[in-house]
């Protein structure tokens, strides 16, 4: 797979291939940062066209069970933002497209506009913030600006019409919209919530818009497919690597979960 | 009262830091509070539950065999130990509890760390028929065992937090999860002065009170205001409770004591004001505890209710503006205080009290006889029986392990 130069490139091939993009989490670090690299590789030859590499931090709050004891594990290896930055500038050196998905303290602790300097010397295109909104991204939006790197924010299935308005004014790269109210993790079933946030979500902008939380079956990436541009999945790879042996197990567990939701987003 | 601006700002502190599907559940509790609080009927209402429920208003009390141990000065105690629940987070918790019923919500949450949150805010969903589930770090259930048992007396539900330090921090971390999935029907109790806005603004107000009622006692007492008002600082909600009747009488000083832990130089402490440094967590911009990468530090603390790595925002604001001086106390200092206490004026105080004790203790030898301090009494020391007997080598036998619930 050949590393797309934006993320609107990434999301244009998927297009012209009739389909969804595949967007898969990995926190840096976990299980260590070698084999994070080693996972991450193996998420991209299997299928998954972005990559979102997860900044470890303390206090995860919109994290389930599985991602919280993933970065705690990190954490506990001693995994800094500087070993983020380093995973982000290998795995995009080995072919990936990468953005950085991270709570706000490490960020504001790291320095705003140095974050983003070396993220864009890294080669990652974005970050998600999952617990910043664009009323105090006053910094942020200046520093990625500066860059070029696209600020995702979110979008949720409490949010008014409004509030999707000025949050998407604020966004680029594309738009993350959270298909449930809860946190993330596997669920067995998804709502209806994420389809009518996507259909209200569409009016206000023309950015894809990608849809995460939840989703960790083929089946449920073809369902979100249907109506969004890209599926993003996080507790299932984690999942996969927790419940490995190895580093071997893990990789092969990696290969076939991303192969079943690359189908999913082709169906 | 300190300036906030529309987003919930101190200064460059407070905002809101949340998953943007909170923001609704914000937007909504910020626009019930701020029609609440100008609805003569929500306030006659709330009015009514401080005094027949409550029991407010309580007294302030003169300390004369304390004040002795403090240089000589006049030393009056608001007693919010005597409220209804033995703490002052009954007031908050009344306030909140309406606003969820005005918000046609049928469940609270809460985090608790010593208990005394938790148990008020069973208390009031008992009362107005919530149902009720408290999160309290593990460690906490078992340093606080007492407390447990009064919250399942009540009928709560309490799920000890067994992720990260297992303390306060935690269980806020897992009340926010619950929250963000359940926010339909559920209100986030939110215990202190800290989080995402308008829970410092709101919280303050609903103690507001405290400070009210200190303000026209001394002044009815003595005649002149006190040269200066103390109290401990965890999440600082009794701290700006007290504050907020003086914070526009300049002579007055505001004086906050947080948690030294073993001493600031063994790392093992809570003084966010000594070692900390402006940061984000829960929700609120404010001085955290934080390593050089943004990780949040464990905080240590005898006190489970002091032993937070945050502190709320308007305290940071305030620290930065100089208007209020904030000091750490050890364990050593605050439980040496809470023995004076006791056998001075026959309280036990609650442990995190002692903590404000302390200061006083110091301050007291600092301002001189002539001076007058208020203390913030903020809880009574039963659930710290336990500990405190251990602490000072008592043997309390059976009573001891019966409350320790092992």
């Amino acid at each position: 797979m050949t590393r797309h130069a934006s993320l609107a490139d990434a999301f244009a091939h998927a297009k012209s291939e009739n389909r969804a993009a595949l967007i898969g989490y990995l926190p840096a670090g976990f299980p260590t940062v070698a084999d994070s690299v080693r996972i991450i590789n193996q998420m991209v030859a299997s299928g998954c066209d972005i990559i979102e590499v997860g900044l470890p931090y303390s206090d995860p709050l919109m994290d389930g069970p599985a991602i919280q004891e993933a970065v705690d594990l990190a954490l506990r290896a001693g995994t800094t933002p500087e070993d983020v930055l380093d995973v982000v500038e290998q795995v995009v050196a080995a072919g990936a497209t990468a953005v950085v998905m991270s709570y706000w303290n490490p960020i504001e602790r790291y320095g705003v506009e140095r974050f983003a300097t070396r993220l864009e010397a890294a080669g990652g295109l974005g970050v998600i913030t999952p617990d910043l909104t664009p009323e105090e991204a006053g910094d942020w939006i200046t520093a990625t600006d500066a860059h070029g790197i696209e600020r995702i924010f979110l979008v949720a299935p409490s949010s008014t019409d409004a509030r999707i308005s000025k949050v998407v004014e604020s966004t680029s790269g594309f738009v993350y919209a959270a298909s449930t109210m809860g946190v993330t993790g596997a669920r067995t079933t998804l709502g209806s919530a994420a389809g009518e946030l996507v259909a209200r979500t569409r009016p206000a902008t023309d950015l894809p818009i990608c849809v995460g939380v939840g989703v960790s079956t083929g089946e449920q990436a073809a369902t979100v497919a249907s109506y969004a541009d890209g599926v993003i999945v996080g507790s299932a790879f984690v999942k996969r690597v927790l419940d490995a042996a190895t580093i071997d197990d893990a990789c092969i567990a990696i290969d076939a979960l991303t192969r079943e939701l690359a189908e999913g987003v082709r169906a | 009262m300190t300036v906030t601006d529309i987003a919930g700002h101190f200064g460059p502190y407070g905002g809101r830091f949340v998953p943007e599907a909170l923001t609704a559940a914000l937007d909504q509790l910020d626009a019930a509070f701020r029609a609440a609080i100008v609805d003569e009927t929500f306030r006659a209402e709330l009015a009514g539950l401080e005094h027949d429920y409550t029991g407010r208003p309580n007294p302030l009390t003169l300390a004369r065999r304390f004040g002795a141990e403090c240089g000589g000065a006049t030393v009056y105690l608001k007693r919010e130990d005597l409220n209804h629940t033995g703490s002052h987070k009954i007031n908050n918790v009344l306030g909140q509890a309406l606003l969820t019923k005005r918000m046609g919500k049928t469940r609270m949450i809460a985090e608790t760390g010593a208990g005394q949150h938790g148990v008020a805010t069973a208390t009031a969903a008992a009362l107005m028929g919530l149902e009720c589930t408290v999160y309290m770090g593990e460690a906490d259930t078992k340093r606080q065992a007492l407390n447990v048992a009064r919250m399942r007396l009540l009928g709560a539900e309490v799920v000890p937090v067994t992720i990260g330090s297992r303390t306060l921090k935690d269980a806020i971390n897992e009340a926010m999860r619950d929250w963000v999935s359940s926010v339909e029907h559920t209100h986030y109790c939110l215990g202190t002065v800290t989080g995402p806005a308008p829970f410092p603004e709101m919280v303050r107000y609903f103690h507001s009170v405290i400070g009210r009622e200190a303000r026209e006692q001394i002044l009815a007492v003595e005649g002149r205001l006190p040269d200066a008002v103390a109290a401990c600082v965890g999440g600082g909600s009794n701290a700006m409770g007290l504050f907020s009747g003086f914070i526009n009488d300049e002579s007055v000083q505001l004086r906050g004591y947080e948690a030294g832990g073993e001493g600031i130089e063994t790392g093992k402490h809570a003084a966010r004001f000594a070692q900390g440094s402006p940061g984000v967590l829960h929700g609120a911009r404010t001085y955290v505890m934080q390593d050089q990468w943004g990780q949040t530090i464990e905080s240590h603390s005898i006190s489970a209710g002091l032993d937070y790595p945050g502190v709320g925002p308007e305290h940071a604001w305030l620290h930065d503006t100089g208007r209020a001086i904030y000091e750490s106390v050890t364990d050593i200092e605050a439980m040496d205080a809470f023995a004076v206490l006791c056998r001075t004026e026959g309280i036990i105080p609650a442990i995190e009290t002692a903590h404000g004790l302390a200061g006083a203790m110091r301050l007291g030898k600092t301002l001189g006889p002539g001076a007058i301090i208020i203390v913030n009494l903020s809880g009574r020391g039963d659930k710290d029986v336990a500990t405190a007997a251990r602490w000072f080598g008592m043997d309390l036998g059976a009573a001891v392990e019966v409350s320790e619930g092992r």
